[in-house]
């Protein structure tokens, strides 16, 4: 499996690092406003062409890119429904805390669990490819902490039936 | 190989130098230009020029007339002038309601250009009966935000490049302040606003830079699609390309009649060049950085980077190139456009470097500039 993980997040990482090339830009639309253009889409001009890698049916990554900021959202493995649960709540408790994550967005892009948002205002304080660096450690961890959950989850419950059926 | 000078840790939105060289203008990502005049090997603060509302976008110093133009995110511009030994800001009327991007005094310094996110460019000059710059507005067909602009040397001419993918080349003559101008290569008909050409590199990419060169045949411009593009009046209007597998380039200027110093997201200027046949090609990175000496792995390092950031591998946050981040500015700093033997380059990470051609040609081989 790590085997066909690598090149999909090499992927990733090279269209990161050529999408993000951000530029402070005020809005053309409103006036003395300065939005992400990704997520206003006022001016279509100002928008790329979305890309979506994905590995398999149900793990991929979409990136939307425009002249001033950069949406990346990630669609996470989901097997079966217990990781589907540990992965709901998983997301839910980090966008709940979206502004201690600086570049995390409140809510995910439909059909995708979880969304990051990256202005220039990000690139111009943090190094970027360290941005692009979190962004892929992110999407190597994420894997590897729901299974890990999923491990302790059903071990979990078979000592909690051992312990209910003892009494039988 | 080159000097560096840092202004701190935030991005240096643009800067410009005053004639001599030995006043350094600034805007610090903020509404504040500062003007930082050398004082030995460290930058002493002369002037802060306090009027923008919001954040300050460009600024251009006039060599002979010493003034010095801003323009900013508030839809203002501004010319400051020495008066009594304390800089004056005076009023424009630019007549626009989005931010305005890009300012340049024109090369007589009797007028200057400011593009703005009205999709307009308003053509300033002085007005001594009320003692204000008016303006005068080229509106048509720019369909997009205006993001860089540049002076033809004849006075009369601009190129704007823009966010619908196109550069332009107008008239910017106005017959009250200037003389009859005498036709060029690019066109011979220049009543005010008429767009002389029109150039597409043929796909899409936002143009983030135009420069004329030294002559004034040929204009070169910088697409978000990493492409450097090269128009020849002198020959038809020709088109040259050069697309490579670099990250989009943010500025450009000529440094001989057939030479270009490129910069942008790769953090390193870049050298191209045309040929004797019109082809343009890519020369060199002109930040070739030295290989440093192999990380040590001793304990010190790695508790060392445990303790202050947390990590055990100790490879160094920092990029090898001398700029740490975009660099979004490239100007001549000393010689002229046909003939550069300096030039300086500023960037997101709040320094300004300046590169000897000299020296550059002497570090890396087989560099020949023509």
């Amino acid at each position: 499996m790590a085997a066909t993980l690598q090149p999909y997040l090499t992927a990733v990482k090279n269209t990161l690092t050529a999408a993000m090339c951000l530029q402070n830009f005020e809005s053309q639309v409103v006036e003395r406003h300065n939005k992400p253009e990704v997520e206003v889409r006022s001016s279509k001009e100002l928008l790329l062409i979305p890309v979506v890698i994905s590995r398999n049916e149900k793990e991929k990554v979409l990136i939307e890119s425009s002249i001033n900021s950069l949406r990346i959202s990630i669609a996470v493995k989901q097997a079966d429904e217990i990781e589907k649960i540990l992965c709901h709540k998983f997301m839910r408790f980090m966008m709940m805390r979206a502004e201690n994550f600086v570049v995390l967005r409140r809510k995910p892009v439909k059909g995708y669990d979880i969304s990051f948002l990256i202005t220039n205002f990000h690139t111009e304080q943090m190094y970027k490819h360290k941005l692009v660096d979190f962004i892929i450690h992110f999407m190597e961890e994420i894997d590897k902490e729901i299974s890990d959950m999923k491990i302790s989850v059903n071990s979990r419950a078979r000592i909690c039936a051992e312990e209910f059926l003892k009494n039988f | 190989m080159a000097e560096k000078h840092s202004f701190g840790v935030t991005p240096i939105t643009c800067h410009t130098w005053n004639g001599d060289r030995s006043q350094v203008c600034l805007s610090l990502n903020n509404s504040d230009v500062k003007i930082y005049k050398k004082n030995g090997q460290s930058w002493a603060e002369t002037a802060t020029l306090v009027e923008h509302g919001q954040r300050v976008t460009s600024i251009d110093w006039a060599p002979q007339t010493n003034r010095i133009v801003t323009c900013g995110a508030d839809r203002n511009a501004y010319v400051w002038s020495m008066v009594e030994g304390k800089w004056k800001p005076s009023l424009v009327l630019l007549r626009i309601n989005r931010s305005a991007t890009f300012v340049q005094f024109s090369p007589k310094e009797n007028k200057f250009a400011v593009g703005s996110g009205a999709r307009l460019i308003s053509i300033c000059y002085f007005e001594s009966e009320n003692n204000w710059w008016v303006s005068k507005h080229i509106k048509k067909p720019i369909r997009s935000t205006v993001s860089c602009l540049d002076w033809h040397p004849n006075n009369i001419l601009l190129a704007a490049g823009s966010t619908d993918f196109k550069a332009r080349v107008f008239s910017a003559y106005i017959k009250d302040v200037e003389e009859k101008p005498s036709p060029t290569s690019w066109g011979s008909k220049m009543t005010f606003g008429n767009l002389m050409a029109e150039f597409s590199n043929g796909e899409g990419g936002w143009v983030h830079s135009v420069a004329f060169s030294a002559s004034g045949d040929k204009l070169a411009w910088t697409g978000h699609d990493s492409s450097l593009s090269v128009a020849n009046a002198a020959s038809g209007q020709t088109l040259n390309v050069v697309k490579g597998n670099f990250l989009p380039l943010f500025s450009t200027t000529w440094v001989t009649e057939n030479s270009l110093v490129v910069v942008g997201f790769d953090c390193v200027p870049k050298l191209f060049s045309l040929d004797d046949r019109g082809a343009l090609t890519f020369i060199s990175d002109l930040d070739q950085p030295k290989e440093k000496e192999s990380q040590k792995s001793s304990a010190r390092a790695i508790f060392q980077s445990r303790d202050q950031k947390d990590t055990t591998e100790i490879f160094s946050y920092e990029l090898k190139t001398q700029h740490q981040n975009t660099i979004t500015q490239v100007s001549v700093y000393s010689g002229t456009r046909s003939n550069c033997s300096k030039f300086s380059t500023s960037g997101v990470d709040g320094n300004i470097v300046v590169w000897d051609f000299k020296s550059l040609e002497g570090s890396i081989g087989g560099l020949r500039i023509k």
